[in-house]
C-alpha cells in the first residue's frame, strides 16, 4: 500500500463530484482527501485525490475513473516532481502566558495569524502535508478547539512536463 | 423552426433511426405522449415500466440496435431501475427517457419527484438531467452515441416537464463532440504481435468467448482464427452464439453449469484467449484454481476489465473484431506447421474426445415424476430447427436453455446473465419479436419467474405479438430448491410454489393461447401446435420432474473439475 496523489481533470458539470465520490464508495476505494476547483478553463475542474492503495487497486481506480464520461484526463503525480499544497485553518487556545510561544511557532513555520481573540488565535498555514503535520504536532499541546483543512492540491513542475 | 421539447425528442429519435419505443405514460410525460400521436415512431404500451425497459433490452440484444423506453417521473422512473441494472451488467445499449417534475420544483419533494439520475448513477453508463431545452438535441445525440459505442450500456435522460413544453430552434447535431470519451478500437500493434507469438508457440490454446464478441459482431473473425489455428472454443452464457454452436470445435459453455469438456479444457489449456469476456465468478469458480497452466491474452474494449479478476499476460484493448482480424492477418504470415502445430492437433483431439465422452445427459424423456425439462428444451430445438430466438428467465430454466438449445447464430439468446433478473424473459421476448418479426421467439421460463412480469402478456395480446412462453413448471423456485437440496440438506425453505395459479387459465384470461403438456408425447404436440400460431402469444405449461437438477454443477468457489454429475477425466 502506498499513498498516491492523482490529478483528475473533469468536465465542470453538476453531479461530477457525486459520480467520482460514488465510484470510490461503490468499488470500495478509500479516499484520504479530495479537493476540487475550477481551472483556467471554467468548463474544466481539477480534482486532486489522495488515496492509499496497492498497485492493482490503483490501476482499477485509474481505469474506472477513465470510464466516467466526464473524466477528461488522469495523472498520477506521486512520482512526478510537483508542487503539493494544502491549506489549514486552526483555532488554538492562547493564554497571555502561552501567546508568545505560539507566535514564535507560527513564525518558524511561516504561518499567519488571521484572527485574534482574548483567549484564542486562529492560524492559517499552507504547505505540503509534512509541514502541516509538523506544525500541528507543535501546537497541539496548547489545545486545538477547531480545525479545517482543504486537502491537497497539486501541479506538476513545469520543466518536467 | 421552433419545436417544443417533446417534439424535439421525437424528431431526434427519428434522426437516430429509432423505429419503436416501449413506454408507459404519466403526468410528467404527457407532453411527450401527446406528440406521439402521428409520430413516425411506433410506441408499444407495456403494462409495467419494468416491461418497457426489458423489452427495449430484448430488442437491442437481438437486433444490435439501441432499445428505447419511456417512463414518467417518480414511480415510473424507479420501476425502470431493475431493467437498467440488467442492461448495465450485460452491456446492452438501452436509452431510457424519464419524465421529471418541472425545473422550478426540482429538489422540493414535489409530487412524483424521484432523483432518478442519482438513483441510476451506478447502473447506467451515463445519465443526464436536462435543464435547458436548447441542450436537448445534443444530449440525445450524445446519449445514443454513448449507449452504442465502446462497451455498450444503458443511458438515461431525465426530462423535466417544463423542458418538454418549452420551445427551441431544432438543429440536430450531426456529430458528437466529447473530448472525454474516445473508446479505443484498434489493438496496440506490439501487443498483437506478442499475442501472435504466443499463439504460434502454444500447444494447448483455448478460445474463451464472451458477450463482447457478440456486441462487436466477431463471429466471422472467430471462425477465421480457428480455421487458421484449429483450437477448441468455449463460451460464457453471454457469448453463446458468437461461435457456431454446432461447429465441431465448440465445447459448449464453461463454468458452474458448463460442460465437462469445456471445464477440463480450461484447467489444462496453456493459452487462454479471452475475447470480450470478463472472468465472472460463475465462470471461474475458485479463481486461484482457474487456468492453473495458462498464459492469458485478454481482448476487451473496456480497459477496466483487463486485469480486474485475472492477470493478463497480453492485454489488448480494442474492438474484438478489429483485434481478431489483426491477429489473423499476422498469423497468416507465420509458419504454423511443425511440432507445436502437431501438439495443438493432439490437444484438439483430446478436448473433442472429452466432448464425446462426457456429453450433457439426462434420464428418460418422461418418468412418473414428470417430463424431463432437458427434453422439452431439446424438443423446442428440434422443432424450431435451432433457428428460434430464445429469451430466458432466471434459474434452472435459464441453464437448461443454455445447455440444450444449441445456438448457431449470434443475437439469438437474450438472457440476464450478470444481474440474473427473474422476470426478464417475457418482456425481452416481446422486444425481440418486434425487432425480428420473421423469427420464432420463445421465452424459456420457470413458473416462479413467469409471474414476475406476467402482466406483459396483455401487451403481447394487444399488439398480436406471437411470442411463445415455455414454462418448465416444477412448482418450485427450482434453482434455489436445487441449492437447498445440495447445500442445505433438502430444507426447502420458502421455495415451494404449489399454490401457484393455473398458467393455462392465466393465458386464456389475458386472451392468449394456453396449452399444457404432462407427457413426452403431449410435449411434442403442444410445441407443434404453439409454433403454428402466428397471431397471438402462446403459453405452454410443461409439467416437469419437480426435483430435476441442473448438472453438472461446480459448487460456488469450487475448482472447475469438482463437477457434481460431471464424470472424471
Ligand atoms: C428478481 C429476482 N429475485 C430473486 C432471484 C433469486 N433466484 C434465482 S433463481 C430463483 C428461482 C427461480 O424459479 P423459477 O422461475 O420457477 O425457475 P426454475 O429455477 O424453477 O427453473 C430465484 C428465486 C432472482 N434471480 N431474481
Amino acid at each position: 500500500m502506498k499513498r498516491h496523489v492523482i490529478s483528475v481533470l473533469v468536465n465542470n458539470k453538476p453531479g461530477v463530484l457525486t459520480r467520482i465520490a460514488g465510484l470510490f464508495a461503490r468499488r470500495g476505494f478509500n479516499i484520504d482527501s479530495l479537493a476540487v476547483g475550477e481551472t483556467q478553463d471554467p468548463e474544466v475542474s481539477m480534482m486532486t485525490i489522495v488515496v492509499t492503495a496497492t498497485d492493482s487497486t490503483l490501476e482499477q481506480i485509474n481505469k474506472q475513473l477513465n470510464k466516467l464520461i466526464d473524466v477528461i484526463k488522469i495523472i498520477d503525480i506521486t512520482d512526478v516532481p510537483s508542487v503539493l499544497r494544502e491549506l489549514m485553518l486552526v483555532k488554538v487556545s492562547a493564554s497571555p502566558a502561552t501567546r508568545s510561544e505560539i507566535i514564535q511557532i507560527v513564525d518558524i513555520f511561516r504561518a499567519k495569524i488571521v484572527d485574534v481573540a482574548p483567549n484564542a488565535l486562529t492560524i492559517e498555514i499552507t504547505g505540503d502535508e509534512s509541514k502541516i503535520e509538523g506544525f500541528l504536532k507543535m501546537i497541539a499541546p496548547y489545545g486545538i478547539s477547531e480545525l479545517a483543512r482543504t486537502g491537497t492540491i497539486a501541479l506538476v513542475r513545469s520543466n518536467c512536463k | 423552426m421552433k419545436l417544443s421539447g417533446a417534439e424535439i425528442l421525437i424528431q431526434s429519435l427519428f434522426r437516430e433511426g429509432v423505429e419503436v419505443v416501449f413506454g408507459y405514460p404519466g403526468g410528467a410525460v404527457m407532453e411527450i405522449y401527446d406528440k406521439l400521436i402521428g409520430a413516425p415512431i411506433t410506441h408499444y404500451l407495456v403494462r409495467h415500466e419494468q416491461g418497457a425497459v426489458h423489452a427495449a433490452d430484448g430488442y437491442a440484444r437481438t437486433t444490435g440496435k439501441p432499445g428505447v423506453c419511456i417512463a414518467t417521473s417518480g414511480p415510473g422512473a424507479t420501476n425502470l431501475v431493475t431493467g437498467l441494472a440488467t442492461a448495465y451488467m450485460d452491456s446492452v445499449p438501452v436509452v431510457a427517457f424519464t419524465g421529471q417534475v418541472a425545473t422550478s420544483l426540482l429538489g422540493t419533494d414535489a409530487f412524483q419527484e424521484a432523483d432518478i439520475t442519482g438513483i441510476t448513477l451506478p447502473i447506467t453508463k451515463h445519465n443526464y438531467l436536462v435543464k435547458k431545452v436548447e441542450d436537448l438535441p445534443r444530449v440525445i445525440k450524445e446519449a445514443f452515441h454513448i449507449a452504442t459505442t465502446g462497451r455498450p450500456g444503458p443511458v438515461l435522460v431525465d426530462l423535466p416537464k417544463d423542458i418538454t413544453q418549452a420551445e427551441a430552434e431544432f438543429i440536430y447535431p450531426d456529430k458528437v463532440e466529447l473530448a472525454s470519451y474516445k473508446p479505443t478500437l484498434y489493438g496496440h500493434l506490439r501487443q498483437i504481435e506478442r499475442a501472435v507469438n504466443l499463439i504460434q508457440e502454444s500447444t494447448k490454446p483455448l478460445l474463451y468467448v464472451g458477450g463482447g464478441a457478440i456486441a462487436s459482431g466477431a463471429t466471422a473473425a472467430l471462425h477465421k482464427l480457428t480455421e487458421l489455428v484449429p483450437m477448441p472454443v468455449t463460451a460464457t452464457l453471454m457469448g453463446l452464439g458468437a461461435y457456431q454452436g454446432t461447429d465441431p470445435y465448440f465445447l459448449g459453455m464453461l463454468g458452474m453449469h458448463g460442460t465437462p469438456a469445456a471445464n477440463y479444457a480450461t484447467l489444462e489449456t496453456d493459452l487462454l484467449i479471452a475475447v470480450g469476456a470478463r472472468f465472472d465468478d460463475r465462470v471461474t469458480g475458485n479463481i486461484e484454481k482457474f487456468i492453473p497452466n495458462a498464459q492469458v491474452i485478454h481482448i476487451d474494449i473496456d480497459p477496466a476489465e483487463i486485469g480486474k479478476n485475472v492477470v493478463a499476460d497480453i492485454p489488448i484493448v480494442g474492438d474484438a473484431t478489429l483485434v481478431l482480424e489483426a491477429i489473423v492477418e499476422s498469423l497468416a504470415k507465420r509458419d504454423l506447421s511443425g511440432p507445436k502445430a502437431e501438439a495443438r492437433r493432439k490437444w484438439l483431439e483430446q478436448t473433442l474426445a472429452w466432448k464425446e465422452q462426457f456429453p450433457l445427459e439426462y434420464g428418460p424423456e418422461e418418468s412418473p415424476q414428470g417430463v424431463a425439462p432437458q427434453f422439452v428444451v431439446e424438443e423446442l430445438y428440434r422443432q424450431t430447427k435451432g433457428e428460434a430466438i430464445i429469451t430466458t428467465e432466471v434459474g434452472q430454466n435459464q441453464m437448461w436453455a443454455a445447455q440444450f438449445y444449441c445456438f448457431d447464430r449470434p443475437r439469438s439468446l437474450a438472457s440476464s446473465g450478470g444481474l440474473g433478473t427473474m422476470g426478464y424473459g417475457l418482456p425481452a421476448a416481446i422486444g425481440a419479436q418486434i425487432g425480428n418479426p420473421g423469427r420464432t421467439v420463445i421465452d424459456i421460463a420457470g413458473d416462479g419467474s413467469f409471474l414476475m412480469n406476467v402482466q406483459e402478456l396483455a401487451t403481447a395480446v394487444q399488439y398480436g405479438i406471437p411470442i411463445k412462453v415455455a414454462i418448465l413448471n416444477n412448482q418450485f423456485l427450482g434453482m434455489v430448491r436445487q441449492w437447498q437440496e445440495i447445500f442445505y440438506q433438502r430444507r426447502y425453505s420458502h421455495t415451494c410454489l404449489r399454490s401457484n395459479p393455473d398458467n393455462v387459465k392465466i393465458a386464456e384470461a389475458f386472451g392468449a393461447v394456453g396449452l399444457r403438456a404432462t407427457s413426452a408425447d403431449e410435449t411434442r404436440e403442444v410445441i407443434a401446435e404453439a409454433l403454428a400460431i402466428k397471431d397471438r402469444p402462446v403459453v405452454m405449461d410443461f409439467k416437469i420432474d419437480r426435483e430435476a437438477n441442473v448438472l453438472p454443477m461446480v459448487p460456488p468457489n469450487g475448482s472447475l473439475d469438482q463437477m457434481i454429475g460431471g464424470g472424471t477425466r
